[in-house]
């Protein structure tokens, strides 16, 4: 557990609260960090997962200290089981023993408890609309397994869908740095993610997503720029590698 | 109604739509006056077809010259546009979470397992998609017991976000009860949501909104025997 920049166990500062001390600046002090380290924040996720990605970037966006918990896909966790039983996936976060699930909402709930900083999603109705109705896109469109399950002509089917999909998403993006406008924010934190597998397509589907799609590639590369989304990303040929054992495990191909 | 002026919201729909739906509730809520454009089944307005590019579906909702797309986007504009009304989603942060997270999981999985009973064929797939749905509710039955708090609806005393997100859906469960002659709301199983279900309904952003079985019924039949029909020569 990382506790900010100071390593002191809350139960440490809390002793030194309640012990009488003559130097009241002292006691303050001590009550503020107790307070201020006694937001618990655990998140549950998988390291290839682009919904638990979504969530590690909204976090450091936000400049918030959490818990990693890494979860094994072929043996989950009783906390994990215990805290979505409904769906019984990552990611979940849970603030001060509260549990969140489903990731978009989760980006959401970041942004309105630390609401004083670095606002993921804009403040006109109109704008926010429209990042919550590319956020659905994406996550309607975008998360498609099948070109690396599929073979043959589904598999044509499916890259030529895909690339459809992100030229839906070009569009929208047109000549603006994000999809937030000059702002990083939800669509970006939602769509970023996928940016890990983009070496996984190409290998699987034999094509170049970078060649059908430059404009969206490059605002990839353009938020790989920032810390939130390079420090969070895992290496795009370690996720490669990670779905050739899953394909095994699951006997495709 | 006379007069040739454009009102400033206009709501691009079809009355049997729990989609659609969930917008006029909440515009009702708020006291929103509107303009509903009826789409007719089998055809999509040249409206509708610019207003929402990507998907081609309703409910679209223009606001000024502004189309909003994609229902619970379209409640949640409303709340944040009208926030002067009654509040649609919770104020808490948690308890936004939690609300958006069932509404996920109605669209996603449950909804799906609604239409899946029209789908079936024969006796033990119905019997099948019948109790995946029943499941579904209960799951839904201790959401409300938790979220609600003991008060009438999802949202607290008054609808809220998730009571527009499960309620729109309503007319049609009981169609599917209707022609199946079961009871997928019951008293043993989910006597709360029983009891919601009468309220909501009632509710005056409701009522006008949401059709009568029977009318719904008779649209189903429609409906189903188009999709069956074998394609003109």
């Amino acid at each position: 557990m990382t506790y900010g920049s100071n390593n002191i166990p809350p139960i440490e500062l809390f002793i030194i609260l309640v012990t009488p001390h003559p130097d009241q600046f002292i006691r303050f002090w001590c009550f503020s960090l107790t307070v201020a380290m006694s937001d618990e924040l655990v998140l549950l996720s998988m390291w290839p997962s682009p919904f638990g990605l979504r969530v590690q970037i909204a976090l450091a966006e936000k400049r918030v200290e959490y818990e990693y918990k890494e979860e094994d896909l072929f043996n989950k966790s009783s906390l994990l089981l215990t805290v979505n039983p409904v769906h019984k996936k990552v990611p979940v976060l849970i603030h001060n023993g509260k549990a969140i699930c489903e990731s978009l909402a989760i980006v959401e709930y970041i942004d309105e408890v630390w609401n004083d900083r670095s606002p993921l999603l804009p403040s006109d109705p109109c704008r926010r609309a429209e990042a919550r109705f590319w956020a659905d896109f994406v996550d309607k469109k975008a998360a498609s397994k099948k070109v690396w399950r599929s073979k043959g002509e589904d598999q044509e089917e499916a890259k030529r869908e895909l690339i459809e999909i992100f030229k839906v998403l070009e569009g929208e993006l047109g000549d603006k740095p994000y999809f937030g406008g000059d702002n990083f924010g939800l669509v970006d934190i939602a769509l970023v993610p996928f940016y890990s597998r983009f070496y996984t397509l190409d290998k699987f589907g034999n094509f170049s997503i970078e060649a059908e799609c430059p404009v969206l590639v490059a605002w990839a590369k353009r938020c790989m720029k920032r810390e939130s989304v390079f420090k969070s990303l895992p290496d795009s040929e370690k996720v490669y590698d990670f779905v050739l054992q899953v394909n095994k495990w699951f006997g495709i191909h | 109604m006379a007069g040739t002026t454009t009102s400033d919201v206009r709501l691009i729909g079809a009355w049997p739509s729990p989609f659609v739906m969930r917008a006029r509730i909440a515009l009702n809520i708020k006291s929103v006056y509107y303009e509903f454009l009826q789409e007719q089944l089998g055809s999509k307005s040249d409206l509708l077809l610019k207003s929402n590019p990507v998907h081609k579906k309703i409910p679209v909702l223009i606001h000024g010259d502004r189309p909003i797309c994609e229902s619970l986007v379209i409640v949640q504009y409303i709340d944040d546009v009208w926030a002067s009304g009654p509040s649609i989603l919770p104020s808490d942060p948690y308890d936004c979470a939690i609300a958006r997270f069932w509404a996920a999981y109605i669209d996603e999985k449950w909804f799906p397992s609604l239409s899946g009973i029209a789908r079936a064929q024969g006796e033990e797939a119905k019997k099948a998609a019948i109790e995946q749905v029943v499941e579904g509710l209960v799951l839904l039955e201790d959401a409300f017991v938790k979220c609600g708090k003991g008060r009438a609806f999802f949202g607290g005393d008054t609808i809220g976000y998730l009571d527009i997100a499960l309620g729109c859906y309503l007319g049609w469960i009981r169609v599917t009860e209707k022609m199946n002659n079961m009871k997928l709301l019951d008293e043993a199983k989910t006597p709360n949501l029983v009891t919601w279900a009468d309220k909501f309904c009632g509710d005056g952003s409701v009522k006008d909104v949401m059709p009568e079985t029977d009318k719904l019924a008779e649209f189903a039949k429609v409906l189903m025997a188009k999709f069956r029909a074998p394609p003109p020569n």
